[in-house]
């Protein structure tokens, strides 16, 4: 592989906003300078993102689209392990690059006016700098452990920033359970990590997909692998059944969730399966587990995403459904299908999170039912949060469109049971988009404070997310992205721009959309239908999908609280306090007793033992004169 | 009549059975205290003539007895510092009415 | 014989002690200063042994810095001391905590003198067990041990504190009873207190028929019940809710390090063959006192006792790493001993700072603390990060080190059964330090804390040597990795490595 030079400058892409981290927590912030720290933070990553380009261009040009650095030791041990902190060049790192830094710098521009005025100004910005270090770490880690390590500082980042506002017990609560139950996720990676270490005695990634090539890693231990680390995807994307996590999150601010929850954090998963692809494909159990997990996740989040009247809640459903798709695209297709779908939908989403964000900032809630009429008062985020849910929907021929039929027509190929699934999600993904956008565009103002259009600041970001929500799926129109990611063939399920046209799928998928798009319009915009009548007839369906089908009690309130803590270790405690401790003191107690029982003998006259001595002599003298 | 060493081992049992039936009996502090120099004097004694008579040339047991004193000298002197602080906290040297550190 | 680098760092705080004890009229003040001064110099001394210490593969199972001279010629035991990559770093970590405790105790305004006096005579003896290389040499500075923590708790603690100080002393007494008898047998056995001889001749040196698992099991109750291992750990909890937040960080810090030092250095060293026998059933003990110990932690309601339970759990992790008797596995523990030392240290500092700021300690009246106290709050959730073993804190690296190669090691039975169950413990810790964080600092700020004091200069000067080692170490684990390889690798290879 060809060593690419200068190297220095990569390394900058991952140690610019760490750099930044550093400065802004340690010199700025005792300064007191929030403007300082957000232009420090956004020059930082910025840098990041010319580097990612450069290294775009140079990895376009070299023919294997792989380059590498010289790498550092980090953890060796004598011959029992050797840890090397490396850099992974390839296609697949550079356009995680291109993802993270740019949803980065706009959603830390947008930040900027979002953020105005909070306290933790500098702290916000940090926090953000220290994440997209992280995450870019983790994009070009070459070794799964110190993959791991950037996996884990992301979970405490977003642990961080959902707790941004740690006063409100909400914020603090959802941080918590963000982090603990994405470590039921990384157990499973964690687990994973030490198979492969015990059988192979490396991390190295690269090593790694060799030896599951070669055929040395295989067999039942491959798919227990690939399982493993399959869960930490699981825990870090939100899938089901880790997925209760991601809605909580949405108490962070609306920026954090835009980047974070929505565009890469959360994506980390379905990249990290891409990433350790080689090691799925020799293992058809767990691709099928991949695809169905993800299939299932896509309708059975789409389905709660229906219901929640909180504006973020909806949307972070819909981020766990599109995860669901892109994990169903790697299950079924492979690594391009996947990660074109986390490409695309990393700047859609990213948009519907700021926009959201801006209705946020103009009518101070994330309730729909106290918004309305915004479409004449805020125009440019009417605008931008209509292109966004398009793509999302997948109208032709915006960007969602081209990876999301990718996924429809691959998964009809091979597993059609989760075609359905994914053709009826997308019915559903309609439907509860449009009504997001008739909810809180059309119809009256229903809220009580007086709403109006956001800084510039924050709409120029969204303006440029928008033209790539329009566009970014472009790209694989003649499978120029499927041939760059997968190092050959260039594919696309329908030839060029109009071609995908041609194909009946498309036209399946559109109708279904218009289908969603239409009943969304019937109930909460002409209304034909009335929604409280629809929710009434259907009350056990509403009930379960509002109560998020009980997953959140069942874990929480049954499995946590009541028999883990309030019997299991309560139990352990007692256990211990009055079974453990209870026996070293009652030996102690015992021992007091005989003690205190047999003192009686010492009555503590002295003249008294003195007697008892000079017997004792006397008799002892008297003993060895007769017996001589 | 010459004396020999069993009239100075008679006199050293004499009065060491002297002062142990002091020490053991008495309950003034004082006289115990007597009582313990009395048969320090007895084993002095012992140690004298059995050294004169035993090993003439040698004076082991002298050294020895002085070393004896001169322990015996500080002991009564801590001894009766002790009992003097006693009685001015309790006005009493009785050794069986000082049980303070008795359960 | 060149300069004795041990025996300065060893004896300059027993000498700092005799100046506090013996030097008549000091004011509080100075006695301060002459602590710092007397901990500070040993810190700097063993930074220097540090930096010259030989990490080239040579240098492997070799001791440095060697001392010798005759001590008791009658039982040929003497006076014998010496590092190696295993002790070296814990005795840098013991004048580590030594210097910054007393930082930690400037605020201690009852019977200053004694105070610290007592604090200095401690650290001669923990530094003296890590250094000895004799066997009634390490005997001797591990009871001396149990002087100074008892009239520390028991004059400067608080709550039950008598009871916890006699609870510490016979705890610990009965455990080094047995393990005196551990060592005499190991004498009667060998005719030797040479711990180099000993290791290096293996049980070859044993020449009566004395049975060997029975000296192991004597040896090894000594070192259980300082680790502290289930079920010998209830002393612990106790002793450190009781005892004066210095004395806290020392005992976690570095009094029960001696523990694990112990079993690698004699269990493991000395006895290899019975500590392969025996290697399960002490897994077995370690994964209780892993899942059990956080377990019971998670119900916790006292903020210090909360940490003490969580030291439970760490400390089981110290004990998987060395019965899992893989190199990897083994330098892991070492690297959890001075990461818990230092991430647990600090943990009972800040908990300090707030128990004595606010004047409460029961997590559920506390509350909203990040508002009034920033600093002390972002340092605390620094400490629970290492605590719960986020990468870039050194309990990162040194927990992965001991699942890696408590997983990849062919040693021992059924090893893999007892890491897996192992990994449970990382949740729990997860579970239970955010509880505790949320509990203590985040939700709504509560008005009776309004106007409690943030960490003071000297409070923040000390809280950033832990945060800047347990950072260091967790990002370039090297620095540790090195040194700690050549006294390992020798231990490890006696179980094929």
């Amino acid at each position: 592989m060809e060593v690419i030079s200068p190297s220095g400058p990569v390394w900058l892409i991952f140690l610019l906003p760490l750099i930044a981290f550093a400065v802004i927590f340690l010199l700025i912030k005792p300064l007191n300078k929030p403007k300082l720290a957000s232009f420090i933070s956004i020059i930082a990553v910025l840098g990041s993102l010319a580097l990612s380009t450069w290294l775009l261009f140079s990895l376009l040009s070299s023919p294997e689209h792989e380059l590498t650095v010289p790498s550092l030791n980090w953890l060796v041990v004598g011959g029992a392990i050797n840890i090397q902190f490396g850099l992974i060049l390839d296609s697949l790192t550079v356009v995680m690059l291109m993802v993270v830094t740019v949803v980065s710098l706009l959603v830390q521009i947008y930040s900027q006016g979002y953020m105005r005025g909070d306290p933790g100004y500098h702290r916000y910005f940090a926090l953000m700098s220290l994440f997209t270090a992280s995450m870019l770490g983790l994009v070009m880690a070459s070794d799964l452990l110190v993959l791991f390590v950037f996996w884990e500082l992301v979970g405490l980042c977003s642990y961080l920033l959902i707790g941004f506002w740690f006063q409100r017990p909400a914020a603090a609560n959802a941080a918590k359970k963000a982090f603990i139950v994405t470590r039921f996720g990384d157990l499973g990676f964690l687990a994973a990590i030490l198979v492969l270490f015990s059988q192979t005695g490396t991390l190295d990634i690269a090593q790694l997909h060799g030896l599951a090539a070669a055929g040395v890693l295989g067999g039942a231990v491959l798919t227990w692998v690939a399982i493993g680390i399959f869960l930490g995807a699981v825990g870090k994307s939100g899938q089901f059944p880790l997925h209760v996590w991601l809605p909580d999150a949405m108490e962070g601010p609306t920026p954090v969730s835009a980047l974070i929850h929505a565009a890469t954090m959360v994506a980390a998963g379905v990249f990290l399966v891409a990433r350790m692809y080689p090691l799925f494909e020799h293992s058809p159990t767990a691709l099928l587990t991949v695809a169905t997990i993800g299939g299932v996740t896509a309708i059975f989040a789409a389905t709660m995403a229906m219901v929640m009247t909180d504006i973020k809640r909806v949307l972070a459903y819909s981020t766990i459904s599109q995860l669901g798709y892109m994990m169903l695209g790697l299950g079924v297709g492979g690594i391009t299908i996947g990660i074109f779908h986390l490409f695309n939908h990393a700047f859609f989403k990213a948009l519907l999170f700021l926009s959201a964000g801006s209705v946020n900032h103009a009518t101070g809630t994330f309730d729909m039912r106290r918004m309305g009429g915004l479409k004449r008062i805020m125009p440019w985020t009417y605008a931008t949060f209509l292109v966004a849910s398009l793509s999302i929907v997948g109208i032709w021929p915006l960007a969602g469109f081209w990876s999301k039929e990718e996924i429809l027509a691959t998964s009809l190929e091979s597993q059609p049971l989760l075609f359905y699934l994914a053709l009826i999600t997308v019915f559903l993904t309609a439907f509860y988009m449009f009504r997001i956008v008739f909810l809180t565009f059309g119809g009256q103002y229903r809220g009580d404070t007086k709403p109006h259009e956001s800084s510039r600041v924050m709409v120029i970001p969204m303006v440029v997310l928008a033209v790539l929500a329009v566009g970014s799926g472009w790209v694989n129109v003649t499978g120029g992205f499927d041939q760059f990611l997968g190092h050959g063939e260039g594919h696309s399920f329908a030839q060029g721009f109009f071609g995908a046209l041609a194909h009946p799928l498309a036209w399946l998928s559109q109708v279904f959309a218009a289908g969603g798009i239409f009943l969304a319009y019937a109930i909460y915009s002409a209304r034909w239908l009335s929604a409280e009548r629809i929710r009434r007839r259907f009350f056990p369906v509403y009930k379960l999908l509002s109560n998020k089908y009980w997953f959140d009690e069942l874990y929480e309130n049954i499995l946590v609280r009541g028999i883990l803590l309030n019997r299991f270790f309560a139990g352990l405690k007692f256990f211990d306090s009055r079974g453990v401790d209870g026996a070293v003191n009652r030996i102690a107690d015992t021992v007091v007793t005989v003690g205190q029982t047999s003192r009686k003998v010492q009555t503590g006259q002295l003249q008294l033992y003195g007697m008892f001595i000079v017997l004792g002599i006397l008799a002892i003298i008297l003993a060895m004169y007769f017996t001589g | 009549m010459t004396l020999g060493l069993e009239h100075y081992l008679v006199l050293s049992v004499v009065l060491f059975s002297i002062g142990l039936y002091g020490a053991l009996a008495r309950r003034s502090a004082v006289i115990i205290l007597m009582s313990i120099e009395i048969m320090l004097n007895a084993a002095n004694i012992a140690l004298v003539a059995f050294s004169r008579y035993v090993v003439p040339g040698l004076l082991t047991g002298q050294v020895f007895t002085i070393f004896s004193i001169v322990v015996g000298a500080a002991e009564v002197t801590v001894g009766l510092a002790i009992i003097i602080a006693i009685y001015r906290r309790r006005e009493t040297i009785d050794v069986t009415k000082i049980n303070l550190m008795k359960w | 014989m060149e300069f004795s680098y041990l025996s300065l760092i060893i004896f300059l705080p027993l000498a700092g002690a005799l100046v506090i004890a013996l030097t008549p009229g000091l004011s509080a003040r100075l006695v301060r200063y002459i602590a710092a001064i007397f901990t500070l110099v040993p810190l700097v001394v063993s930074l220097v042994l540090f930096a010259l210490f030989d990490r080239s593969s040579d240098a492997a199972g070799v001791m440095q810095f060697e001392e010798i001279m005759s001590w008791i010629p009658a039982i040929d035991a003497n006076y014998h001391l010496g590092v190696d990559g295993l002790s070296l770093p814990l005795v840098l970590l013991t004048t580590l905590i030594g210097f910054l405790v007393v930082l930690i105790s400037w605020k201690v305004g009852l019977r200053v003198r004694q105070y610290f006096a007592w604090l200095l005579l401690l650290e001669t003896s923990i530094l003296g067990v890590f250094c000895s290389l004799d066997l009634l040499l390490f005997f001797f500075f591990w009871e001396v041990e149990i002087i100074p923590m008892y009239f520390l708790i028991v004059i400067w603690g608080s709550g039950r504190k008598e009871y916890s100080a006699i609870k510490y002393v016979v705890y610990t007494l009965f455990g080094s009873a047995l393990m005196l008898a551990g060592i005499l047998s190991l004498y009667f056995a060998t005719g030797s207190f040479n711990m180099i001889e000993l290791s290096q001749g293996g049980l070859a040196m044993i020449q009566s028929i004395l049975p060997i698992a029975p000296i192991f099991f004597l040896l090894l109750a000594g070192f259980a019940v300082k680790l502290p291992v289930f079920p010998f750990h209830t002393w612990l909890p106790d002793a450190h809710t009781d005892a004066p937040t210095a004395v806290s960080v020392v005992l976690a810090g570095t009094l029960i390090k001696m523990g694990g030092y112990g079993m690698i250095r004699i269990c493991l060293g000395i006895l290899p063959e019975v500590a392969r026998d025996f290697a399960p059933l002490l897994l077995a003990l370690a994964v209780v006192n892993v899942v059990y110990g956080a377990a019971v932690t998670l119900k916790q309601t006292d903020i210090k006792r909360l940490i003490a339970y969580s030291s439970i759990s760490h400390m089981g992790f110290v004990l998987l790493g060395v019965f899992a008797l893989g190199e990897l596995s083994i330098t892991g523990a070492g690297l959890q001993m001075f990461s818990h030392g230092i991430i647990t240290g600090l943990l009972f500092a800040v908990a300090g700072i707030v128990m004595h700021n606010t004047g409460e300690r029961t997590i559920g009246k506390l509350g909203g603390l990040a508002k009034q106290m920033p600093v002390v709050a972002a340092i605390f959730i620094i400490g629970s990060l290492g605590a719960m073993a986020v990468p870039s804190t050194s309990g990162f690296v040194a927990e992965v080190s001991v699942f890696l190669g408590a997983f990849s090691s062919d040693a021992v039975w059924g090893v893999r059964i007892f890491t897996a169950i192992c990994l449970i413990g990382v949740i729990l810790a997860a579970a239970y330090v955010l509880w505790l964080v949320q509990r203590v600092f985040f939700g709504p700020a509560r008005g009776k804390f309004d106007g409690v004091a943030d960490a003071s200069k000297l409070e923040k000067a000390y809280c950033a040597v832990f945060v800047a080692v347990i950072f260091l170490v967790g990002i370039y684990p090297a620095i540790l990795t090195d040194v700690l390889k050549t006294g390992i690798a020798p231990i490890a290879n006696l179980f094929g490595g």
